[in-house]
């Protein structure tokens, strides 16, 4: 089983050097523990662009499809046997990444 | 057999057996919408058959295996299109034998399932009426005062999460036991609060429903866990509060405070099983939670014949332990209220004044207050007080009592 965990942040900075080393750490661990499927920190909403071309041509727009306070900082990709275990690995997370983060499973 | 005897053996199976029943389906297809569903169309059946047919030997045996049958039918027919295999391997797996002490744990899976706390509050208390109490959708929707449809998407959602995210079902691990049966505790507290001081404007003050409702699924966590301390306190806490439940509400609907109550109207037995349990409590020696102080606060109310005998100096003693484990206004608030009693009502006030700023906004807190400056002669004070705690009280029988009370006020 796989679940999407989201990393929620209301703040326009990046990890500072000290979160930084958490997460390693807790990669590491993701990694040695079997856990580990993908992870990554994006780029600020500013910088995204949406397209559509659901129609006759590509729409192309500046900017996230969601104006929010709070936005998807980055993710961990994490392969767990249940909830239970992926809520744990979750809260280290969010421990190390120092922010709020979301479980969501795979279909 | 008569008709009515029938019935009454429908309903005690009912009781004793659905959470067994829905517990083994989930265990064997994995599904708790399976399992519901299944486990409701054999009780349906059971309905149909068993007037005519007789009652069979063993309710249980027979709930489980027409419950079974009924699934395997409904698996089969979402399969239709699927491979012949699945439908194969259930065929050959029929009804494994199985000890009865699994099947118990298998109703504790259940229940720590449906108190998970990846699950909103109100649905894990939704969950568990309907999976392990049995109650129909319409019977919670109703004791929650919400319509139907919207209960049943609740419940419904709830399923769905718990597949799709893989909340396990299983007894968590020794680690994280505490924490998820302090998590069941509460689902079963609030059951039972809501039943013993109804918030709705159209129900009854006390709904019996929810308090036999809650006191059945704590016994049932007491069979399954007897060395734990809280799950003991917290059953010994409802048996010595639903013992004085004939007392609390007068003939014309009026809340009956502590003081006032007729004492030879409490349950014997009820409180006699409460003290049982508190004294377990006391010969364990071991430091007690929170449900344990309160179940030891009751049992000091309800040792004392008249209100007069009540020793006070032990009730804020245990409200002192009881503020070191959990610092909330709340408590502090019925601290002060036994305080009053022990040191006086201007002592008490002082500390109920200086939780303004916390409970402003909770009716019992401007109740406590009215009563406290009524005692102090403040006739005008405790009118204002009185009338905040009318306007915020939701109890009908509590604003019955506030009222009359205010009334009298000189």
């Amino acid at each position: 089983m796989q679940y999407l965990v989201s990393v929620i942040d209301d703040t326009a900075g990046s990890a500072t050097p000290d979160e930084m080393a958490a997460i390693n750490a807790f990669n590491d661990r993701l990694e040695a523990e079997g856990h580990w499927v993908f992870a990554g920190g994006l780029g600020s909403p500013s910088s995204a662009t949406v397209i559509d071309n659901r129609g006759e041509e590509a729409m192309f727009t500046d900017g996230p499809f969601l104006e929010s306070k709070e936005y998807l900082a980055g993710f961990w990709i994490m392969e767990a046997p249940d909830l239970d275990v992926a809520l744990k690995l979750a809260a280290d997370g969010s421990k190390a990444c120092n922010r709020k983060i979301e479980v969501r499973p795979f279909l | 057999m008569s008709l009515a005897d029938v019935r009454e053996a429908i309903d005690q199976a009912h009781h004793e057996e659905w959470a067994r029943v829905v517990a083994s389906l989930t265990r064997r297809f994995g599904d708790l919408d399976i399992a519901e569903e299944a486990a409701a169309e054999a009780f349906a059946t059971a309905v149909g058959r068993w007037p005519a047919d007789g009652v069979p030997p063993n309710p249980g045996a027979w709930l489980t295996t027409t419950a079974n049958r009924k699934a395997i039918d409904r698996i089969r027919r979402e399969n239709k299109r699927d491979d012949k295999l699945k439908e194969a391997q259930l065929l050959y797996d029929n009804d494994p034998p199985e000890p009865l002490g699994a099947i118990d744990d298998e109703r504790l899976r259940l229940i720590f399932t449906c108190c998970h706390p990846a699950l909103a509050m109100e649905t894990r208390v939704a969950l568990t009426l309907r999976m392990v109490a049995g109650l129909t959708v319409p019977e919670i929707a109703r004791a929650f005062l919400v319509q139907k449809t919207t209960m049943e998407q609740r419940i419904t959602r709830a399923k769905a999460k718990i597949k799709a995210a893989r909340i396990p079902y299983r007894v968590p691990s020794a680690e994280d036991l505490p924490a998820r049966v302090s998590g069941v505790l509460a689902v079963l507290f609030l059951v039972f609060n809501e039943g013993y001081l109804a918030t709705g404007p159209d129900t009854d003050p006390v709904r019996h429903d929810l308090t036999a409702e809650a006191i059945r699924l704590t016994r049932l966590i007491r069979a399954l866990m007897p060395e734990d301390g809280e799950v003991a306190g917290l059953l010994a806490l409802m048996v010595l509060t639903e013992a004085r439940r004939t007392a609390r509400v007068s003939a014309t609907g009026e809340l009956v405070t502590l003081d006032e109550q007729d004492r030879g109207t409490w349950d014997a037995a009820l409180i006699a099983e409460g003290h049982r349990l508190v004294r377990e409590r006391l010969a364990a020696r071991v430091a007690p939670g929170r449900y344990q102080i309160l179940a030891a606060i009751s049992a000091v109310h309800t040792s004392a014949r008249d209100v007069r005998d009540t020793d006070w100096s032990q009730v804020v003693a245990l409200y002192d332990q009881l503020v070191r484990l959990d610092p909330s206004p709340i408590i502090a608030l019925n601290r002060a209220i036994a305080v009053a009693e022990l040191d006086g009502p201007e002592v008490a006030l002082a500390a109920v004044d200086r939780l303004e700023h916390k409970l402003a906004g909770y009716h019992a807190y401007h109740a406590t207050r009215a009563d406290l400056l009524r005692r102090l002669g403040h006739s005008q004070k405790s009118r204002a007080a009185y009338d905040k705690a009318i306007e915020m009280a939701g109890n009908t029988a509590e604003i019955a009592y506030l009222t009359r009370r205010r009334d009298q006020l000189g």
